[in-house]
């Protein structure tokens, strides 16, 4: 890349910027769907904000490494216009031909301004090429980089509301858990049950699995060392909501969960700890009733 | 207090005021012919494998001294780390507080006191 290259290049482009800019809307608004007016607004005014970051950095000499502080502003802008484009819902393509649709009427200003000079016109041509596209490689990044942080923001959001810990009686937790249990999310399961233990000064907690698909031996681990933890704080756990077909395996994994008592249903395990809390359960008239009727 | 003895731990523990501890407990059990321990380590909020082990060998100790031991307070972090490190201290009973352990050694207690009058 030479400085000459650079200068014949930002020498055509401010010339001929309004032409440009005048073929790159065109292009775009050819080639994308959105054709609603706000939509349109806002594409012409993200190109004309495009185009003054691009002139001001070709301005102050700027090669076509990204990195130098000329470009900044433009890094920016693009970062800022791919997060908003990606929040939008735009499809990635949409995104990323933002700027690689300046390259024709880029090309075509080159083409016609330098055609008495060939070696300055191939010269410009790369240093244009190679621009956009690091451009548009830019514009991917940041695209994929918002995805990326609404991606895990919701998988945060999904791991605190799947473990709610429920109270269901004085000094009776119940945890009804949804979903596959992996590593992460038994750390934060455990983590809630026990301070969920301490603030409501519970005895007893009672660890629902019905939601659960699948029990494997690292599952099976994991609910061992929650009833562990929760034995050590002083609190007794029950573990119910056990279908037949996770009994079966846990049985033929050799999964020894004789330590813990067990339960088929949450009202089985919710009796048993009533019982073990002192409760007296008795049924009243109107049950008495119904079964004699 | 009592037939009891309460042990509340308010520094952060290293190994060779674990080992004093220990001593001063056993000797304290014997002269006060104590019938029950609480350790109350709701002021712990770091453990490792050598205090979690100790906990263990008191409450052991206490015993063969005929004395129940009730660990109380665990804070969650705690509880998660000994589960971590594979120490569920299986032969110590616990409880949320000191108030809840208290109810826990007069359940013991009681108990033992009842075989006592059954063979009089």
């Amino acid at each position: 890349m030479t400085p000459a290259a650079n200068n014949a290049f930002s020498e055509v482009f401010a010339t001929r910027e309004p032409q440009i800019m005048k073929d790159w809307l065109d292009i775009q608004s050819k080639s994308g769907q959105r054709r609603s007016a706000s939509e349109q607004q806002e594409i012409k005014r993200d190109s004309q904000e495009f185009m003054t970051a691009f002139q001001t950095a070709l301005r102050s000499g700027a090669s076509d490494d990204l990195s130098l502080p000329a470009w900044s502003q433009m890094n920016e802008l693009l970062a800022r216009l791919s997060s908003r484009r990606a929040k939008a819902g735009y499809s990635p393509t949409e995104t990323a031909s933002f700027v690689f649709s300046l390259k024709e009427p880029l090309f075509s200003a080159l083409q016609t301004d330098l055609k008495s000079k060939p070696e300055a016109f191939l010269d410009a041509l790369w240093l244009a090429t190679n621009l956009i596209d690091k451009l548009g490689l830019l514009t991917m990044e940041a695209f994929q980089r918002t995805r990326e942080e609404l991606i895990s923001r919701q998988q945060q959001e999904m791991i605190e509301l799947s473990t709610p810990v429920v109270r269901l009686w004085d000094n009776i937790l119940a945890l009804p858990l949804i979903g596959t249990l992996d590593s992460a999310r038994t750390q934060i399961v455990m983590q809630n049950l026990l301070e969920a233990i301490v603030q409501t000064r519970s005895d007893f907690a009672i660890i629902d699995i019905t939601g659960v698909p699948v029990v494997d031996t690292l599952v099976a681990q994991h609910l061992l060392k929650t009833v562990a933890a929760a034995r050590l704080m002083g609190a007794d756990c029950l573990i119910s909501g056990i279908r037949p077909q996770i009994a079966q395996t846990i049985i033929h994994l050799g999964v020894d969960l004789s330590e813990v008592t067990t339960k088929a249903t949450l009202a089985d395990a919710f009796a048993i700890a009533l019982k073990r809390g002192g409760h007296k359960l008795t049924q009243g008239e109107k049950a008495n009733e119904a079964g004699a009727r | 207090m009592g037939e009891f003895l309460l042990v509340t731990i308010q520094v952060d523990m290293h190994d060779r005021l674990a080992l004093a501890l220990q001593d001063d407990l056993t000797a304290q059990i014997v002269r006060h012919r104590s019938r029950g321990v609480l350790i109350d380590i709701s002021a712990l909020e770091m453990v490792d494998s050598f205090i979690g082990r100790m906990l263990g060998t008191i409450a052991s100790m206490a015993n063969l001294l005929d004395a129940h031991t009730v660990v109380v307070g665990m804070q969650p972090s705690v509880a998660i780390t000994l589960v971590e490190l594979g120490l569920s201290l299986r032969g110590i009973r616990t409880a949320l507080d000191v108030e809840k352990g208290m109810a826990v050694l007069q359940a013991a207690l009681s108990e033992t006191q009842d075989i006592v009058d059954a063979n009089p």
